[in-house]
């Protein structure tokens, strides 16, 4: 017996998958080419969407004219057709964010920009500390420093700056911003009340919620464009751009109530009879037991609610608001930049802008989702 | 009669009588209270909202009242399916608008189905191209606001084709310049009313045949070619009494003249880009719509199919469909409203619909800011309560039965 012997120490090296279970060769077997018609899709799918991507990217990148100071710059030159003109988006790029606004002045919409992201990121973000305060801070003290410092206040050294002189990026975050304000306590009260026992309580909730609803959001505008100064007394006169904030605030608030209905339904009964039996009123009960229930499970729809909120705020256009894409449309039929790349670059512009908000907000949502839907999980 | 006393009564037992509260305590009283002043809030309002109405109307000497509705318009429509001129009346002219406004809203309902259909399947295909190039779309159309992308659709059309004279052929007398599409005017001929009579009575004897079929496959599982028998009925039978009655239809073609075409019909270039735009946002939102059904039928129920011997065809037509539908139906319909609502935004480019002649054109000659208001938002206002009272009445025959 010899007493050399071997004990393997260390395991084998696993052997790689077989090349036709792993890697890109295998995944695109499994995911494109599974079938001859799947295969024949792709390969159309990917012509189509490469030959579009190239369209696209000659464009607006590499055929793109970046620098100029006025049209002659997006002209064809040479019979050569220039592609995006991203030389209009940056000669006016400070008319898109705060349109008329005096000049000497817009530090103030800068600090305006600055007071809303800190109100978002506190509400937002959950690991923020006292988001409490947040909410205090978002409903009550941003309003009122914004306004002083948009508006004016001639208390403060501030000189008054007339609304008509607004425009741009900043009118459409403003009116965003008062309608995400107003209409959620609002369409919560609407959501109660729809959901009230008393009869003339539910009657009126119902009612305005379902005239909200059936109408189309122009006609809201339209409403308290023309038909708002005919109802108030006549000496009274409201500022156009106030009157299409009501509008748009009011609508925005039926929305909402159906939404924080929707979870109100969703929780159950036990919750409502729990609280009566502790002894809790009516608002006692909705303040420390329901709405921070219910209101945490529609948070995902009540953002989705925003990002339609945000996109309908380009409806002020048609009543006249100086908003985001009115600027861009204005900008784009000055003389100075009258050529058709600039109004197509312009509106590609005004899509990212409102797609990076829009696309970011519903994100915010999906993971929200995520997060409540990780807690039911067991 | 009241209750037996026979064992004395427990005190926790006992049916107690109110308890004596303050009467601003007692909830009873609280909610009358709460309600008469809500009612008197609202009345307050609305009777302030009308006494002021009156008053700014007759110092501002405003007519009021309907009565305008049969003066003479005096302005043009460029689209009109029933005949309007500039000396027909205001009445006139807003059903030129409500015509114009079903047509867009009927013509975008059908594309947006079928599009959002294609695209919600599309999510779900297991071809990663396809179902990422679906999750593309969805996503870029979802997130950009309706206006910029009629807007955008409208800039191309009027821009980016060519001048009257340079009009693209497209094939078949169809011509595209940046007045719009001009496609061949289709001139009925003698009988062709026989051919839809025809047309309608096949819609009618398939419906027949299908619950004939239906009621036999009930009662003996025995099976019919539905499929075959309704093509025929639908599609046969029309085609052949077109062709028993002489092929009456011809073709007005458009003539390309030196500045203008002549002749055909002329799809106006807001009308493309308002379809275009309405279909392509809502086909979005119903794709989505469609994927959440399809999803939120379990895998259990494709499992159970297959495990019964189903193939995967039948699997899907009778059992993934009808369930997914159960789903997609309600908000579909939302989407429908929505796409009707949101035509309105034919304000913006010009497009002759509902909102634009009557609450815009109308609106500025007469200054009846709240009758013609009012007329605008009513039909509005009608056409969601019956979609609606429709939806509910769907829903509670297709609401899933528990036992």
């Amino acid at each position: 017996m010899s007493d050399v012997f071997y004990i393997q120490k260390e395991p084998i090296a696993r052997l790689p998958a077989p090349s036709s279970l792993v890697g890109p060769l295998a995944w695109a077997r499994a995911n494109l080419f599974s079938s001859p018609a799947n295969a024949v899709l792709s390969i159309v799918t990917l012509v189509v969407a490469v030959w579009c991507t190239w369209k696209a990217l000659d464009f607006l990148v590499l055929s793109a004219v970046f620098s100029g100071a006025d049209r002659e710059a997006c002209l064809a030159k040479n019979g050569v057709e220039p592609g995006a003109c991203w030389a209009f988006v940056r000669d006016r790029f400070s008319f898109f964010i705060y349109g008329f606004y005096p000049v000497a002045e817009r530090w103030r919409v800068d600090i305006f920009f600055v007071l809303l992201a800190v109100g978002v990121v506190w509400l937002l973000w959950l690991k923020a500390p006292r988001r409490d305060l947040g909410l205090i801070y978002f409903l009550v003290v941003m309003p009122v420093a914004s306004f002083l410092l948009l508006n004016g206040a001639s208390f403060l050294g501030l000189k008054p700056v007339d609304t008509a002189l607004w425009g741009g990026l900043m009118v459409t975050l403003v009116v965003s911003a008062v309608a995400i304000v107003v209409s959620l306590p609002l369409g919560v009260l609407l959501a109660l009340g729809r959901r009230s026992q008393l009869p003339v309580i539910k009657f009126f909730s119902v009612l305005y919620i379902e005239f909200v609803r059936g109408v189309p959001l122009v006609g809201m505008l339209f409403m308290a464009n023309v038909m708002l100064p005919l109802f108030l007394p006549g000496d009274v006169s409201v500022d156009k751009l106030l009157r299409a904030v009501v509008g748009i605030s009011l609508f925005a608030s039926a929305y909402m109530a159906e939404v924080v209905r929707a979870g109100l339904q969703a929780l159950p009964k036990g919750q409502y009879e729990g609280a009566m039996a502790m002894g809790l009123g009516y608002w006692q009960m909705m303040r420390l037991i329901i709405l921070p229930q219910a209101l945490k499970v529609t948070i995902p729809n009540i953002v989705n609610n925003y990002v339609a909120l945000f996109k309908d705020t380009s409806l002020l256009l048609i009543v006249g608001i100086f908003d985001f894409l009115k600027a861009i449309q204005t900008a784009s039929i000055d003389p100075q930049w009258a050529v058709a790349t600039a109004s197509v670059t312009g509106y590609v512009f005004a899509a990212l802008v409102y797609f990076a908000f829009c696309h970011g907000m519903a994100r915010y949502a999906r993971a929200m989702e995520a997060r409540l839907n990780a807690a039911q999980k067991r | 009669m009241s209750e037996p006393a026979t064992t004395p009564a427990d005190p926790r037992l006992a049916p107690s009588e109110k308890p004596q509260v303050a009467f601003w305590r007692d909830p009873e009283k609280r909610g009358y209270f709460f309600q008469a002043l809500l009612f008197l809030v609202v009345a307050f309002l609305g009777y302030e909202a009308i006494a002021n109405a009156v008053d700014n109307l007759t110092r501002q000497k405003m007519a009021s009242g309907f009565g305008f509705l049969n003066q003479i318009a005096g302005f043009d429509i460029n689209q009109t399916l029933i005949s309007y001129s500039n000396t027909s009346t205001y009445g006139r002219a807003f059903f030129v608008g409500l015509f114009n406004t079903f047509l867009v809203a009927g013509l975008g309902i059908v594309l947006a189905t079928l599009i959002g259909f294609s695209i919600g399947v599309a999510r779900l295909s297991s071809n990663w191209l396809v179902a990422k190039l679906a999750a593309f779309y969805v996503e870029i159309v979802r997130n950009t606001p309706l206006l910029l992308q009629l807007l955008f659709w409208y800039f191309l059309l009027i821009n980016m084709t060519p001048q009257p004279r340079d009009s693209v052929s497209l094939g078949l007398n169809t011509y595209l310049n940046n007045r719009g599409l001009f496609l061949p005017q289709p001139v009925l001929g003698n009988g062709f009313t026989a051919v839809l009579l025809t047309f309608v009575a096949g819609l009618i004897g398939a419906w027949l045949y299908r619950r004939r079929a239906h009621a036999l496959q009930e009662a003996t599982g025995q099976q019919s070619p539905v499929g075959l028998v309704s093509l025929g009925l639908i599609v046969g039978l029309p085609l052949a009494a077109f062709f028993a009655a002489g092929m009456p239809l011809s073709f007005n073609p458009p003539e390309l003249g030196r500045f203008n075409i002549r002749g055909g019909v002329q799809v106006f270039p807001e009308f493309v880009a308002l379809l275009t735009g309405l279909t392509i946002y809502t086909a979005a939102f119903i794709a989505e719509n469609v994927r959440a059904g399809i999803q939120a039928v379990s895998k259990g129920q494709t499992e159970a199919a297959y495990a019964l011997g189903m193939r995967p065809g039948p699997t899907l037509d009778l059992i993934i469909i009808p369930q997914a539908m159960r789903v997609i139906i309600p908000p579909l319909t939302n989407q429908y409203l929505n796409l009707t609502k949101n035509s309105t935004l034919a304000v913006a480019i010009g497009y002759p619909d509902l909102w634009q002649v009557f609450a815009g054109t109308v609106l500025n000659q007469t200054n009846q800011a709240i009758e013609v208001i009012a007329i605008s938002m009513a039909v509005y206002l009608f056409l969601s309560i019956t979609t609606s009272l429709a939806m509910n009445w769907y829903n509670s025959r297709k609401a899933l039965v528990e036992r």
